[in-house]
């Protein structure tokens, strides 16, 4: 009998915790397919977030750690200065990367930590119901801007991806999405060319994926799909925007 | 064994080193720069990894991927930079990782002074972070003692899984001693198979973790780190006793103060007044039983530290109201002169006399 559809070697069989229509999922299985296609799942080393992520340690069939709100980053330099042969990666949400751990990524990136960033925005902090991030649209309602974001008050969203690949020590970085089944390709892609670049030692990589959290934005799961495609992707532009071995994108 | 002459600070970098610490993340800050200095030279040297984080937030967190991934490791930091380790120290405690973290105090609180302190007493002996748990804290009082205890603390930090705390004053580590190091010590590399390191699927996945989200779950995660701490009460505590068995006043004194207190301790008994001394060497777990068998025959007990008075509700607790407890603290950075707490000797060895009410001694 021929296989057509198997789960990757490098998730467990732990039953994902996210709700219906969260692309948490898809992304951990992106991942999960990078690491069993670079071969590479017996030297993985992940540090989980916190935030709506904060289980990956359970789903993800690699050593983990858990780290503090923001920390990973820093956790993941202390385990790659210690295994600089293994493969490290971080996966952290919106609040964890651009507010709370704004120090920690860009230092990390500074640096050319050789490390790998998956970094989920979803434009709200989900596990903790639905209030502002850094990635927040502007008129964007949350439970902490009911009157939708304002720029006066809050200013503009922050752009990962674009202050990243500013860093000198950043050697590869994109920004995709997992809303239609042609973008999970391009993600696909990109994931595997990051864990790539960590292998080849030139430097930090980073992933951002666009995501969705129909829970807090108070949409179904495929208006949410749509909303990334119709809101966030026009501000959140898709596209490589650091690949040393091309030069800047 | 070769005796050298070293800074306080730069003594308890080798001594980790010759313990065998090959990782340091750390950020500068006074009184204990030369700590970060010292391994920016060194750990090239040795193999090892020097990295300065870009805060202490990232340093505590940094040390917190390296115990992780199975590694010796340390950071040092002084008042405000501890302050922001707190947060990680209590991950550290949950996820059960071993690690030395060196405080050199300096005056409190909020940036306060460069000087020498003992203010940070509360902070490093009742955990200092959110939840429930204790660290084990050792107060050395010489650069001598500072070399030995720092290099106990990885033994501990290992044996235990925990985080050790290595509490120096300011003056500890500015100090200039004569110091033994030895070439090599015998370095007690115990196995940890859980650390993170790779999973090659011949045991279990290494989780490093504080997280139990079902709460009977964490209770049973808090009795067994509550048992460890029971265990670690029992076996460690360690102090120091001079001339305390015929003494009707015994002082209480750690870390640099306890050499101001010996002097005037001296200068009291060859004023006729029987004083002796108890030295906390591990200010937690605290040496309670020294202190309460001492208070079935001394008359009083004077407290001395850098601080507003913060070890003393240890010292109470100990002697749990049986005899007179007074206090002598110099604060801000100040330290106290032989000559003040010989003053307080007389003044506390007056209250041990049963004719002078506590009251009017004070
Ligand atoms: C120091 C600290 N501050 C705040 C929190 C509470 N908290 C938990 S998750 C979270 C936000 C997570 O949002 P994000 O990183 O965007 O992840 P998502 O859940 O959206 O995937 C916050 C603020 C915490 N755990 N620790
Ligand atoms: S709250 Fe949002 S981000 Fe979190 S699992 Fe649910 S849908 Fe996903
Ligand atoms: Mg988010």
């Amino acid at each position: 009998m021929a296989v057509v559809f198997q789960k990757p070697k490098s998730l467990t069989d732990d039953i994902l915790t996210y709700c219906p229509g969260c692309t948490h999922g898809i992304i951990h299985r992106l991942v999960a397919e990078a690491i069993d296609d670079l071969g590479v799942q017996a030297k993985t080393i992940g540090v989980a977030p916190v935030g709506c992520a904060v289980f990956a340690y359970n789903f993800f069939a690699v050593d983990m750690m858990q780290a503090a709100h923001g920390r990973a980053p820093a956790v993941a330099t202390g385990i790659k200065r210690v295994h600089p042969d293994n493969v490290v990666f971080t996966y952290q949400g919106d609040g964890d990367l651009a507010s709370i751990g704004m120090a920690e990524i860009m230092h990390a990136a500074g640096r050319g930590e050789k490390i790998t960033t998956i970094f989920v925005n979803n434009a709200i902090y989900g596990m903790t119901g639905g209030q502002m991030a850094p990635t927040t649209l502007i008129g964007q309602v949350t439970t902490t801007s009911p009157y939708g974001r304002k720029e006066e008050l809050c200013g503009k969203p922050i752009r990962m991806s674009e202050l990243i690949a500013q860093m000198d020590g950043s050697a590869y970085v994109a920004r995709a999405s997992v809303h239609d089944p042609k973008h999970v390709l391009d993600a696909k892609k990109a994931i595997r060319k990051a864990f790539e670049t960590q292998l080849s030692g030139a430097g930090f990589s980073m992933v951002e994926l666009l995501s969705t959290c129909p829970t807090n934005w108070g949409m179904t799961p495929s208006e949410s799909l749509k909303w990334v495609a119709s809101d966030m992707i026009p501000y959140y532009p898709l596209g490589v925007y650091k690949d040393s071995a091309k030069g800047a994108a | 064994m070769a005796k050298l002459l070293m800074k306080g600070n730069e003594a308890i970098a080798e001594a980790a080193i010759r313990a065998g610490c090959r990782y340091f993340f750390g950020y500068p800050i006074t009184p204990q720069n030369q700590i970060p200095e010292y391994m920016s030279k060194r750990m090239p040297q040795v193999g090892g990894t020097f990295l300065q984080a870009e805060s202490e937030v990232s340093a505590i967190n940094m040390v917190y991927g390296a115990a992780g991934a199975g590694a010796r490791v340390m950071t040092s930091s002084s008042g405000p930079g501890i302050s922001l380790k707190q947060e990680g120290i209590s991950y550290l405690v949950g996820a059960q990782l071993p690690c030395v973290i060196v405080n050199i105090m300096r005056g409190g609180p909020g940036l306060g002074s460069i000087q020498p302190s003992q203010g940070d007493y509360y902070q490093a002996t009742r955990g200092g972070g959110h939840g429930d748990y204790r660290i084990p804290v050792f107060a050395p009082s010489s650069v001598g003692e500072a070399v030995t205890l720092t290099q106990k603390a990885f033994d501990m930090a290992d044996k235990y899984r925990s985080p050790v705390i290595v509490l120096g004053d300011g003056m500890i580590g500015q100090m200039m001693e004569p110091v033994d190091l030895p070439d090599s010590i015998e370095i007690n590399n115990v196995d940890k198979p859980w650390a993170a390191v790779g999973w090659d699927g011949t045991r279990p996945r290494a989780i490093i973790n504080s997280l139990y989200i079902d709460p009977s779950v964490l209770e049973r995660h808090n009795i067994m780190l509550q048992e460890k701490f029971a265990q670690i009460e029992s076996a460690e505590m360690d102090y120091g006793a001079e001339l305390v068995d015929d003494a009707d006043l015994v002082v209480v004194a750690y870390g640099t103060v306890a050499r101001i207190a010996r002097s005037a301790i001296r200068m009291a008994r060859a004023e006729g007044i029987k004083a002796g001394m108890i030295r906390p060497i591990t200010l937690w777990p605290f040496p309670s039983d020294p202190i309460a068998k001492a208070a079935e025959t001394a008359k009083a007990f004077l407290t001395v530290e850098m601080s507003a008075g913060q070890m003393i509700d240890d010292v109470r607790l100990a002697v749990a109201g049986r005899k007179p407890v007074l206090f002598y603290g110099r604060t801000g950075g100040m330290v106290p002169a032989v000559r003040d707490v010989l003053h307080q000797i007389r003044i506390a060895a007056g209250a041990a006399d049963p004719r002078n009410p506590l009251e009017e001694a004070i």
